[in-house]
């Protein structure tokens, strides 16, 4: 098991050297000088050249990237050619904004598509199994723009049940940061109204980012139930006289978990970059619009900054998901054992 | 004569295949929907100039005396802000999106079927890890936030965005590809082509590569909706088309701004990119349920 999870840290961190490669190699290799948009097109040739020196600029690709490898160690991303200040400070600011949202709508989607899948999967071939797979369609075809823009228009500006901006209203006073997370800092500091606020808040966003995702959970945790329960052993506690409700829960879901455990890495990845999209029409001041805004501003250190943070965040997902499976599917942790 | 007879056997025998693989399709009745739909969203693209109602609000027009009007009979989706058609510019924005599906997945799809060929085949175990490690690489960070660092470092055009997205997506066949040749690999009908002497090239397009049509077909239609879907994001940005040229995610993005009141300029583009994709995506199922593909 330890040998399994070894394996896949330095499969992980290989992918991400290759990633800071590629995307460090592409923001050098563009047409433009980065000293040059970072003095702004009044600096003279002199001080740009200066830069450049700092900057290493002047030097061969595996040199410049050697230096850049080695501040990022240094947890030093560099400045940021927009805001003027460290990459590092500008994420601290705004990164647990998205954590939040993304987190939330992770948590939603989870337990609606684990839910929807298992009643579909039992009830198969139902009103129930076939509303599920209608809305599953729609839901996957729907860019999470769209929804976002579709849920804002009907339950904040027709119904009036959500507030259609921000994290929390401007008159409350946000409390103290200790996470960052809004919900969660508030309730530790007690103050339950504002928690509740934020919650008004983040369940529109979070829910244009877990529609896709519950739509999608939800069919393959359904097919993988239906698949399962199939299968010989199933019938034979059927035959035992195990309760169904025995045989539903607690043999028949840990098996059929495994497929929506397996994408669920690449759903957070989904749910991650659709943040993008939907922190700009819901204005979630998070790390998603800060992204867009550098990159509309064509800002590199903090564009490459930005896509390594997302790969980091990916591999950790993924590297907790491959663990979870492990957990529940001894065929596979048995076969690296032995392999 | 025989020659000629060897012929129409073989071509009846495809004829009958290809029967019988229609009649599978359209078994499915929402498949078959998706397809009709798809096929009038086509030619309704292709035909613009000529069927639009006002093929010239596609451009920097403006007629401010008919700004902002809400759907009716003269304008079926009612106009924008500057007094354009929107049912129109919806129109010729389809053009874009069928554009740049079928140019990245025309400049992604051959390069990975082929990587992806030779990594399965091959018996250098150094080509193999190298070229799915690679793959791992470009398959680390979600599509959508890599196209988008892409194309902004480049500079935002369809163009741009076209490049981007076609770099990222050709790791999705190679591991498909590879995942199939790789388990054919050891299959009796490859050995024998082996034993037979014939040459490796020969082998995989005509021993394997048959066997990856049916997935990578389906990929290939299920895909054409994921790139719509990535193309009107990064426009929705406003890293794509630009205007006044219409792209469906720039002109849900303008209209964003004046929802509730003017709901038209938004609601009609996002309606009409969900319709899109969701016909790619029916017409995929049935392709999956007409190759009995298992898993994509």
């Amino acid at each position: 098991m330890f040998k399994y999870i070894a394996l896949r840290l330095f499969h992980s961190l290989f992918v991400l050297l290759g990633l800071s490669i590629l995307i460090f190699f592409i923001s050098r290799i563009m047409p433009g000088d980065p000293a040059r948009v970072a003095l702004g097109p009044l600096a003279t040739e002199e001080q740009v050249q200066k830069l450049r020196v700092e900057m290493h600029l002047d030097k061969p690709f595996p040199v410049q990237y050697y230096f850049w490898l080695k501040s990022v160690l240094h947890g030093d991303l560099g400045r940021s050619l927009y805001t003027r200040r460290p990459v590092v400070t500008d994420l601290n600011e705004f990164l647990p904004a998205t954590l939040e949202l993304v987190l939330f709508s992770f948590l939603i989607s989870l337990i609606f598509g684990q839910v929807t899948g298992v009643l579909a999967g039992y009830f198969r071939n139902s009103w129930f199994d076939g509303l599920s797979r209608m809305v599953s369609y729609i839901g996957v075809a729907t860019p999470a723009f769209a929804v976002a823009i579709f849920l804002l228009l009907i339950f904040s500006h027709i119904l009036g049940f959500t507030p259609a901006v921000g994290r929390i209203s401007i008159a409350l006073r946000p409390p103290p940061r200790v996470t960052g997370f809004i919900i969660l800092d508030s309730l530790l500091a007690g103050q339950f109204k504002t928690a509740l606020n934020g919650l008004k808040h983040i369940i529109l966003p979070a829910a244009s980012l877990a529609v896709a995702h519950i739509a999608q959970e939800g069919r393959v945790t359904r097919s993988s139930i239906v698949d399962n329960m199939q299968k010989d052993y199933v019938a034979a506690h059927v035959v035992h006289g195990i309760p169904t409700q025995s045989v539903m829960f607690k043999y028949l879901l840990k098996p059929s978990l495994i497929p929506t455990v397996s994408i669920m890495g690449l759903d957070f990845a989904f749910i991650l970059a659709n943040a993008f999209l939907v922190e700009l029409v819901f204005m979630w001041p998070g790390f998603a619009r800060y992204a867009v805004t550098v990159m509309l501003n064509k800002d590199l250190n903090a564009i490459v900054a930005v896509v390594l943070i997302v790969g980091v965040a990916f591999a950790i997902v993924n590297l907790i998901v491959d663990i979870v499976v492990s957990f529940l599917d001894p065929r596979i942790r048995l076969q690296r054992r032995g392999g | 004569m025989p020659k000629i007879e060897i012929l129409s056997t073989v071509l009846s025998a495809k004829r009958v295949k290809l029967s019988k693989g229609w009649y599978k399709f359209s078994r499915n009745t929402l498949s078959v929907l998706g397809l009709i739909t798809l096929i009038i969203i086509v030619l309704a693209a292709i035909l613009a100039p000529y069927i639009t109602p006002y093929p010239e609000h596609a451009g920097p027009y403006t007629n401010f005396r008919e700004s902002g009007q809400p759907p009716n009979l003269k304008h079926l989706f009612g106009t924008d802000t500057v007094g354009r058609d929107v049912f129109s510019r919806v129109i010729f924005g389809y053009r874009f999106s069928l554009l740049l599906a079928v140019v990245v997945i025309s400049l992604s799809v051959p390069p990975g079927i082929v990587l992806g060929l030779v990594a399965g085949y091959t018996r250098r175990r150094w080509l193999e890890v190298g070229i799915m490690r690679v793959t791992d690489i470009f398959l680390a960070v979600p599509p959508l936030v890599l196209a988008l660092a892409i194309t902004a470092m480049l500079s935002p055009k369809l163009l741009n965005q076209m490049m981007a997205i076609s770099l990222m997506w050709w790791p999705w066949y190679s591991r498909l590809v590879y995942s199939i040749t790789s388990s054919l690999r050891h299959e009796y009908f490859v050995h024998d082509a082996e034993l037979t002497g014939a040459r490796k090239g020969f082998i995989l397009i005509r021993s394997i590569l048959p066997n990856c049509v049916g997935p990578v077909l389906t990929k290939i239609t299920l895909d054409m909706g994921f790139v719509i879907t990535l193309g009107a994001s990064l426009s929705f940005i406003g890293l794509g088309v630009q205007p006044p040229k219409p792209g469906l995610g720039t002109m849900v993005a303008d209209g964003a701004k004046r929802l509730p009141a003017e709901w038209w300029m938004t609601i009609f583009p996002a309606l009409a990119i969900v319709f899109v994709i969701l016909s790619f995506n029916l017409i995929g199922d049935g392709l999956r349920d007409m190759f009995a593909v298992e898993e994509i």
